[in-house]
């Protein structure tokens, strides 16, 4: 299985603001934490490492061309 | 200090070739007597080789320093006559727990698979270990060992080096047909090759220090990240015999080494860490930095490698002396029959091609718990730490967590050795894998596999139909499940996949050549040439 890289979540704007939601009240370092947790429990929940590694390269990748 | 050994002194003796002035030839000669330079000897010894070893002190390692032996070095030493002795003096362990800050974040059992004869790891102080295989050196006639020899130079041609070695009696010259440098990470004979030793060296530095106490903690490998007693930093207990207590400070970079094992410095950090009523003595204390780095070559001409003069590695995860006996298995038989003139030099060139690959396996795995414990980078350091938090409700962390993962024996799958399958096997037993033991009987008695293959190649086989076959000067023995050894548990043939006419071809050092699901001559011959680089 490829990532999937088209929309793929259905009420992108609840979701979005569940997720800021769950930033609300904590300092920037927890923030930051709470994002760092986000995405070790997803990574674990697709597990498959090629659908992994293509995620991981797509962040950075996007990162830099952004830079 | 308290100190709960007396270090032996051994007796140097002007060897006659020094006395006389004559020039003589060994057949190998080892530079260095600690765990792998002695093993090594043993390892010789056992295949009929003579070696002289050549040590520049005259005693045992001194300090703290290694202290977890694994099943696999247990197993070779076991066949070289050692191993029971030390599995029965050493002490045992199977549970490790990582706290992050004051909390247990995660625990682990070894859980050591039943039914092997050597235990998953013991702990046992150097200087024993090295006592123990110093006597044994000394009782074989085949071993030579002498103290206060020290090497200043080596040269060599296409069928000998000559090396000059340094006693309290002079400088005198000797030959040898081979030299194997076992003088630890910082081999001088590495230095005289001038063999290239790079890799990464990290930028941090551990205190260690072994404490004498009577304390009420279990014989457990405990692993602290950023404890309150010792913010920012990791800490490391593990128990050795005599109620030595091990434990390993990180310092951090900026630390300074001299000040930080000062007794008026490591005390209050010990105490902090024990907790205030503890009572103890500091029996051993100093800073150590570590590098994971691998020589470029293992064979130089006639000078091979092993051990840490080899490859060096970081300590979370026991892979120094561990990989470094790994490396004298796979040495002895392989210098043996080139010796011999039974196999060509190019079964040599596997020793490199085999150890190098398991050398590399291990400093990536001793890298990569390098890079958890000590994080290079803020964010990095974030990431550890959210798995660290994770692991105390979550399971899937757990196996994130990575304090060390403990040795474990490299296959060589891709070895040049190997005859591949040709039919499907189940179970763990691919070529290149180091055999595993399981309980069988012989003459009714209770025995184990390991025990029954003997010094050459074994053709083990599930039943009747096998004979023994030759290439060259060098046979491989048939060992008969049914007849000469008995699966009464049936364990042997569930770890094999030993469905009836199963055989297996088994190299010297006790790894896997190939196996087949019947016995034809022709091809356990051509596998067994394979295994000599006869072809």
């Amino acid at each position: 299985m490829a990532l999937n890289r088209q929309p793929n979540i259905a009420d992108q704007d609840l979701f979005y603001a569940e997720l800021i939601n769950g930033q609300r009240d904590l300092t920037e370092e927890q923030a930051d934490m709470m994002i760092a947790k986000l995405a070790l429990i997803l990574a674990n929940h697709v597990g498959d490492r090629a659908v992994l590694s293509e995620a991981i390269s797509l962040a950075r990748e996007n990162t830099l061309a952004a830079a | 200090m308290l100190h709960t050994y007396t270090y032996p002194e051994y007796a140097y003796k002007q060897s006659e070739e020094q006395r006389s002035g004559t020039l003589k030839r060994h057949p190998i000669v080892i530079i260095g007597a600690g765990p792998i330079g002695l093993t090594m000897a043993m390892e010789f010894a056992s295949r009929g080789l003579s070696s002289v070893i050549l040590d520049d002190n005259n005693t045992v390692s001194i300090g703290s320093r290694a202290v977890c032996y694994a099943k696999r070095p247990l197993e070779v030493w076991d066949r070289l006559g050692v191993g029971e002795e030390f599995a029965e003096k050493s002490i045992q362990w199977k549970v490790g727990k990582v706290f992050f800050h004051d909390e247990l974040a995660y625990s682990f059992d070894l859980l050591p698979e039943a039914d092997h004869k050597m235990p998953a790891m013991i702990n046992y102080q150097q200087y024993y270990l090295e006592e123990r295989l110093v006597k044994a050196c000394e009782a074989s006639p085949l071993v030579d060992l002498r103290w206060k020899h020290k090497v200043l130079a080596i040269t060599q041609n296409d069928d000998a080096a000559t090396l000059t070695v340094e006693t309290p009696d002079g400088i005198f010259k000797m030959d040898a047909q081979w030299v194997v440098a076992c003088d630890g990470a910082n081999s001088d004979t590495r230095r005289m090759i001038g063999a290239d030793f790079t890799g990464q060296f990290f930028q941090d530095r551990f205190l260690i220090a072994d404490v004498v106490m009577k304390a009420e903690f279990p014989t457990e490998r405990w692993f602290w990240f950023d404890p309150p007693f010792h913010r920012d930093q990791s800490v490391l207990l593990h128990k050795q015999c005599d109620n030595v207590w091990r434990i390993d400070f990180q310092l951090g970079w900026d630390a300074d080494p001299t000040e930080a094992k000062k007794p008026e410095n490591v005390i209050p950090r010990i105490q902090a860490m024990l907790g205030p009523d503890a009572q103890f003595e500091l029996e051993w204390v100093s800073v150590y930095q570590f590098a994971c780095r691998r020589i470029d070559q293992f064979r130089h001409g006639r000078v091979i490698f092993a051990g840490d003069a080899a490859h060096q590695v970081s300590p979370f995860g026991a892979r120094g002396a561990n990989t470094g006996v790994e490396d004298c298995a796979n040495l002895g038989w392989k210098l043996k029959a080139v010796m011999d003139g039974s196999a060509p030099m190019a079964l040599l060139d596997t020793y490199h091609e085999e150890r190098a690959f398991a050398a590399d396996d291990n400093l990536a795995h001793s890298t990569r718990a390098t890079d958890f414990i000590t994080p290079k980078s803020r964010p990095s350091l974030r990431l550890r730490n959210a798995v660290l938090e994770l692991a105390r409700t979550e399971a899937f962390a757990r196996p994130l967590v990575n304090s060390g993962r403990l040795s474990t024996p490299t296959p060589y799958v891709e070895s040049s050795l190997n005859t591949r399958d040709a039919e499907a096997f189940a179970g763990k037993m691919v070529p290149g894998t180091n055999c595993a033991d399981a309980p069988i009987q012989r003459d009714g008695k209770d025995a184990w596999l390991l025990n029954q293959l003997g010094d050459g190649f074994t053709i083990l086989s599930f039943g009747p139909g096998a004979q023994a076959v030759k290439a060259n000067d060098i046979s491989a023995k048939v060992l008969e499940v049914g007849k000469d050894i008995v699966d009464a548990k049936g364990i042997l043939g569930e770890r094999y996949d030993g469905k009836p006419g199963t055989v297996y071809l088994i190299r010297p050092d006790q790894h896997v050549v190939g196996r087949w699901r019947q016995f034809d001559a022709a091809k356990v011959q051509a596998a067994l040439c394979r295994a000599l680089k006869l072809q």
